[in-house]
């Protein structure tokens, strides 16, 4: 137990210092080491946005509107379908999951389900195998059910959530923040993490639009005054109702054009009037289907809906074959480039609500720093001091230990490029004042042994065999607390609960076996009467 | 030779004789602490309760008329104004709005009219959680609590014998009550921070109360015939300098921090301070009368008590 092979002591000095190598990359610029930092392995830790400022959203996605789109859609087809067949229903309607029908004539009943099955996409599920994303079924009265069914609900919201990311990522990309995070968390939410942003209005605002665009063409003899529109009309207002009454138009349901077939949108300026406006052009889809509507309705208005608004209706003078046009309204600079970001990333299948923000100025993440790195000194000192007060020498080796605790902290840290927050700064203090305990278990029961008369040698053999087990039992108890705490708690406060468990982890190692090394040496070269105890 | 010495050699404080008086009292303090919780009740930070905190700083001392009339001009009604800090910084708070978008429109409206309205005005934080974030925060909260008692439970059992298994969870769960009235007392805001501060006080109390169990069961191996109280007494004054010692050291590392920060962290700082002083307590006084308790004449009946083997 009191002996070290030459090899162990090397291995043991060896990690030690490999150690203070890993967490250099965490203190010096990369430019200040040259060469050195080419064959370092560079992994830094990273500083959380409660230190270094910025702003933290956390987003969900609006299922329920996803659900209730891909209802309407089945409503719409299933119109489409059986009316194409010739198959007569009544009382076509959507509930929470699923849409209904009833079929006047229950005797086509299959013919009506082999059209509505048609209905269905193929998802993929979690084996990799095929399958239908409704159900569809009927009661022998005629009633006909399409179902989504759970787990095809919850393959929706997977896809939903991450092609939300996506978007999300190409808007932000847009506007030059530099290292945003945005990751998945739960079922539908999405966790944003913005560095340096102090204002995220301009985000939020980006983000907080669905940018569906899509081009519709008028129903011009429905009364815009009914209460009720006619059947595969809606009612929409326009944009630019600001101050007077919005304007209401009568737009018929189906899409012509879908926004997702654009493949550019630039703001730019009417040459003529100096008004902004956005210029965009179409894939080739979109080219064929615009070409198609335009030449088939010359004179006839056609609207640009953005998000459920009437951005504009301009009446069709020729048919448009480039593929290229122009959306005018009552844009500013800065609006017309926002819808041009919004339109070239794209669609969000849904609306996203902040339901988390929490954002911190730089100056407030500096105070913050320096307040942290003070208190780490000043409990540092303090520490030293005691031990040294109170242990003499032996407090000396624990100070020692406790440094080498740090440098281990700081390379694991490092390793796992964790992030370190104010609360993480609290939980390096706290290993400070923890892991001594170790020390002062060991010293405490070498003191003991000493006192029942034990020769040096032995009470130190004795005192570290004996502490090692409390030492273990009272570590992992706290251990599991933090696990806990990491486990349900999220955001700055994990950073706490990782930066106390590495340290506690660290300490089992500088106060068990580095203690043991140095004190080994030190009875070896001064082979004292009596222990400094 | 060291300078000084915490606990002379051969101490002997009869710590168990006042075992009644200090479960008693550790039972009154805890009962107290839950109706403080109740009334006047916890300061609930908006981690748990949902709201928006704004944290505003001004280049002249805040002139608070000015703040309210400019909040009150963009339409955001039930805001109140607190200085933070120095005279020119101000912590705005509003309760939880309807819902999240409500919640989003508040947060620029007041952060547009103040930084409108008073010159050089910076807002430096926002912090906006909406009603049902924060509701699945607080039962996360609730639940890592839970169940690290649980697995500190399990373990203890595991390693030593079910009475020091229930003996140190109901101290752990006196030492929390109080941590809790401490809050209630203080009005310490209860947020995510707090909880991780009752977390820590749990495994740092633990931790000595493990210390001390530990030494129980090295004693009721070597001392056969010694009898229960006696034993436990003479537990705790051997391991007496070694839990002083350790608490001083914990102190000394968090009391810079709770007189240096501010906010959330500040209210860690001091509920995981007064959480080492009544940890450091029980393990003295509690844990080991409830040991004594449970197991007056279960843990020595003549045999000896079966540890875990252990090197």
């Amino acid at each position: 137990m009191m002996y070290f092979a030459p090899w162990k002591i090397a291995s043991i000095l060896g990690g030690i210092l490999l150690a203070l190598v890993l967490a250099v990359p965490s203190f010096v610029p990369k430019e200040r080491l040259g060469p050195a930092a080419e064959w370092l392995p560079w992994r830094q830790i990273q500083l959380g946005l409660d230190l270094r400022g910025g702003s933290y959203l956390l987003l969900e996605v609006d299922m329920a509107a996803v659900i209730r789109e891909r209802l309407d859609n089945l409503a719409d087809g299933a119109r489409t379908r059986l009316r194409g067949a010739g198959i007569g229903y009544t009382n076509l309607g959507a509930t929470e999951r699923a849409v209904t029908l009833r079929l006047t004539d229950p005797s086509r009943t299959p013919e009506a389900l082999r059209l509505l099955r048609e209905l269905a996409n193929p998802i993929t599920t979690g084996m990799g195998a095929q399958q239908p994303d409704l159900e569809v079924s009927a009661a022998p009265d005629g009633l006909v059910t399409l179902a989504l069914s759970e787990p095809q609900l919850r393959e929706k919201a997977t896809q939903a959530v991450q092609q939300s990311i996506e978007i999300i990522r190409r808007r932000i990309d847009e506007t030059g923040v530099v290292d945003p995070l945005i990751a998945r968390q739960g079922a539908n939410r999405i966790l944003v993490q913005l560095p340096g942003v102090q204002d995220p209005e301009r985000i939020k605002q980006l983000i907080g639009k669905t940018a569906r665009m899509t081009f519709h063409l008028l129903d011009e003899t429905a009364d815009v005054t009914a209460r009720t529109p006619p059947p595969g009309v809606m009612f929409l207002e326009g944009d630019r109702g600001r101050g007077g009454q919005p304007e209401r138009y009568a737009v018929r349901r189906r899409v012509e054009v879908d926004g997702a077939n654009l493949t550019d949108a630039r703001a730019g300026q009417n040459p003529q009037t100096g008004e902004w406006v956005v210029n965009f052009s179409f894939d080739s889809i979109g080219t064929r289907r615009f070409a198609e509507v335009t030449r088939n309705n010359v004179g006839r208005p056609f609207a640009i809906v953005l998000d459920d608004k009437v951005i504009t209706a301009p009446v069709i003078r020729e048919p448009i074959t480039q593929g290229r046009g122009q959306i005018s309204g009552t844009f500013t600079a800065a609006s017309a480039n926002d819808l041009a970001v919004l339109l070239r990333a794209g669609a969000l299948p849904a609306p996203l609500a902040v339901v988390e923000e929490r954002t911190v100025g730089p100056e407030l993440g500096a105070d913050a720093i320096r307040a942290g790195m003070v208190a780490l000194a000043i409990g540092f000192v303090l520490v030293v001091a005691w031990m040294l007060l109170f242990y003499g020498l032996f407090g000396a080796f624990a100070v020692l230990a406790l440094l080498v605790n740090m440098v281990l902290l700081l390379a694991v840290l490092s390793l796992m490029e964790a992030t370190l927050t104010l609360p993480g700064i609290a939980g390096i203090l706290l290993t400070l004042g923890m892991a001594v305990d170790a020390n002062i278990l060991i010293n405490e029961r070498i003191r003991e042994e000493v006192g029942r008369g034990r020769t040096p040698l032995n009470a130190m053999e004795a005192g570290f065999k004996r502490a090692y087990a409390t030492i273990l039992d009272s570590n992992l108890t706290t251990l599991f607390a933090m696990a806990m705490l990491y486990a349900f708690g999220s955001g700055p406060v994990r950073g706490f609960a990782v930066t106390i468990s590495v340290g506690i982890l660290c300490s089992m190692f500088s106060a068990i076996v580095f203690v043991r090394l140095v004190m080994v040496q030190w009875y070896r070269g001064r082979r004292p009467a009596r222990l400094p105890v | 030779m060291p300078l000084l010495r915490l606990v002379p050699d051969g101490t002997k404080i009869p710590f168990l004789r006042g075992r009644h008086l200090g479960l008693a009292l550790s039972a009154v303090l805890s009962l107290a602490s839950l109706m403080l919780a109740i009334y006047p009740g916890l300061n609930w930070g908006i981690d748990f309760k949902g709201g928006v905190v704004l944290e505003v700083r001004t280049l002249a001392p805040a002139d608070f008329p000015a703040m309210r009339a400019a909040i009150a001009e963009a339409g955001v009604g039930g805001a109140s104004l607190q200085q933070f800090g120095s005279p020119a910084e101000v912590l705005v708070r509003m309760e939880a709005q309807a819902d999240e978008a409500a919640q989003q429109r508040a947060v620029a409206a007041v952060r547009a009219a103040l930084e409108g309205a008073i010159p050089g005005a910076r807002v430096v934080r926002v912090e906006a959680v909406g009603s049902r974030v924060s509701a699945e925060l607080f039962v996360a909260g609730m639940t890592a609590l839970a169940m690290a008692l649980l697995a500190i439970l399990l373990y203890i059992w595991f390693r030593f014998e079910w009475q020091f298994a229930v003996g140190a969870v109901v101290t752990l769960v006196l030492d929390v009550t109080k941590a809790v009235g401490f809050l209630a007392l203080t009005g310490i805001e209860f947020d995510l921070a707090t909880v991780a501060a009752l977390l820590t006080i749990i495994g740092y109390s633990v931790n000595d109360k493990v210390v001390v169990y530990d030494r129980m069961r090295e004693n009721l191996r070597k001392y056969k015939t010694m009898p229960l109280r006696e034993l436990m007494d003479l537990s705790i004054n051997e391991t007496l300098s070694r839990t002083l010692g350790t608490s001083a050291t914990t102190v000394l590392t968090v009391l810079p921090l709770a007189l240096l920060t501010t906010g959330s962290v500040e209210g860690f700082a001091w509920t995981m301070l007064f959480g080492i002083v009544v940890g450091t307590s029980s393990s003295i006084f509690i844990a080991s009368p409830i040991v004594l308790l449970l197991g007056e004449h279960r843990l020595r009946r003549g045999v000896e008590v079966q540890p875990a083997s252990f090197g």
